[in-house]
């Protein structure tokens, strides 16, 4: 038999507990932020600490080291140049078109460069948490991507810090297309149901039994549902199978990004 | 302020009285421990899983605290890792205050001086944790990601917390003897007594 102090503790705590999973979202999600927000210090402070390592990582470096680093970068970000004035021109050209034909114009989202700061402690749920909140201007639901590919979206914005929900999670299903340009097969990707050991596997499903999938295919967002822009790599197919005797296909789909060394991310902001 | 770990004294009394610095010592540690589990990911490279110190952290507050004692190391565990994750806040409160109840309610039995039994309650309490918190969510409206390789972050989750606990029992022990009055051992020297030499 459990003693007096027991079952008062006993009761304050599912009274708690009650009272905290049936509050509003919103008033949750609010919680959550003011909660984390005790993090931030320490946060902060192993950010600086990691970039002091960094740097003084470098004095190791000799010069001739560093002076060959240097022109490699010098050399590709004047390719980076070129490559950027031809798509200028291209961007130019659409406008155009687009102008001439009637189509609505697309507006390009602005990148924002953020950190990697923690990564979900809970084994069933893949989410991170980046160093840009609202003082940055990142709203929820804002595509995250980094050169690779896609990484997710924005699920929780406090003042400093963000929570971003990676693909592969529940909460993060991604519209996508597949094929080359001539038929482009639409799906929908979600958590990997039979891949224990890799976490780069993801599942492409709702695609039609008449979808011809080759191994190695390119797969992007489609921009339907507004949260993701269309054209961003999420992957590749890795192998594809019919389900439901043969009424539907699902496929494996090996992820741009790798998940497990996530440093440096692109907020996408309108 | 008297630090006292092994107060087996029985009572109603026993079970209100709270060991300050103990408490606070294990909160601190707790909050180290959820920040080390957000940000250092050498064991879910190399495992695939993420160690979960708090469910540890509760069985050495249930068994050297009172119930007030594991009651907030629970509660303060519980919401700084529910706000770091996407868990629904307050989801992890109740199984990690269920375990502490339990080894609480038992630890006159429990021989917690011995290693291999602060491994076994470890083990046991970050097992039944993630389960218990599992039980819960599936009882709400979101939907964690469960699969096969969930057995194996299961098993390895249970092992590391079992081989961490006898750790928190090390660490805090010597934390209490470096911080606390040594009690004054009894010598044989009697003042109202003196031995006269003579021939």
């Amino acid at each position: 038999m459990l003693k007096r102090p027991h079952y008062i503790a006993l009761g304050v705590v599912i009274v708690f507990t009650f009272v905290l999973l049936k509050l509003p979202s919103r008033a949750v999600a609010n919680l959550k932020l003011a909660i984390s927000g005790v993090f931030v210090p320490f946060f902060g402070l192993s950010g600086s600490l990691g970039e002091m390592a960094e740097n003084s990582s470098y004095s190791l470096l000799s010069r001739r080291e560093l002076i060959r680093q240097l022109q490699w970068q010098h050399k590709t970000n004047q390719l980076s140049q070129l490559y950027f004035r031809q798509a200028e021109e291209w961007k130019r050209e659409n406008e155009r078109l687009r102008d001439y034909f009637n189509i609505p114009r697309q507006y390009p989202f602005k990148p924002k460069m953020a950190r990697v700061v923690a990564r979900d402690p809970v084994n069933w749920w893949k989410t991170i948490t980046i160093d840009r909140g609202s003082r940055d201007g990142v709203l929820t639901n804002a595509a995250v991507v980094t050169i690779a590919g896609l990484v997710g979206r924005v699920s929780g914005v406090s003042f400093a810090q963000s929570q971003v929900v990676l693909v592969g999670d529940p909460d993060c299903r991604v519209s996508v297309l597949v094929g080359d340009d001539r038929s482009r097969e639409q799906g929908v990707i979600a958590p990997a149901s039979s891949s224990p050991l890799d976490h780069a596997l993801v599942d492409l499903s709702y695609l039609s039994r008449n979808s011809k999938l080759v191994p190695g295919q390119i797969v992007v967002t489609s921009g339907m549902g507004g949260v993701f822009p269309k054209g961003i790599a999420v992957g590749q197919i890795a192998d594809s199978r019919s389900m439901g005797y043969g009424l539907y296909k699902e496929a494996q789909v090996r992820l741009a990004v790798n998940m497990n060394r996530l440093e440096e991310v692109f907020v996408l902001m309108p | 302020m008297r630090f006292a770990i092994y107060d087996l004294r029985g009572g109603e009394d026993a079970f209100l009285r709270m060991n300050w610095f103990n408490t606070i010592a294990i909160l601190v540690v707790a909050y180290l421990a959820v920040f080390a589990q957000a940000t250092i990911n050498e064991f879910r490279h190399l495992l695939g899983v993420q160690v979960d110190l708090i469910p540890s952290l509760v069985v050495y507050a249930a068994l050297s605290g009172g119930v007030l004692s594991f009651t907030i190391v629970a509660l303060c565990g519980a919401l700084w890792m529910d706000s770091l994750s996407a868990n629904p806040l307050g989801v992890s409160l109740l199984p990690l205050f269920l375990v502490g109840l339990v080894i609480h309610q038992f630890r006159e039995l429990i021989l917690r001086q011995q290693p291999y039994a602060q491994f076994i309650l470890g083990a046991c309490a970050t097992a039944a944790a993630p389960l218990l918190t599992l039980v819960l969510l599936m009882n709400t409206q979101v939907q964690p990601l469960l699969g096969w390789f969930s057995l194996w972050q299961w098993f390895a989750m249970s092992a590391l917390g079992g081989a961490v606990t006898p750790l928190w029992f090390f660490a805090f022990e010597h934390i209490g003897e470096t911080f606390s009055y040594r009690p004054v051992g009894e010598s044989s020297f009697r003042p109202d007594r003196q031995i006269k030499r003579s021939r």
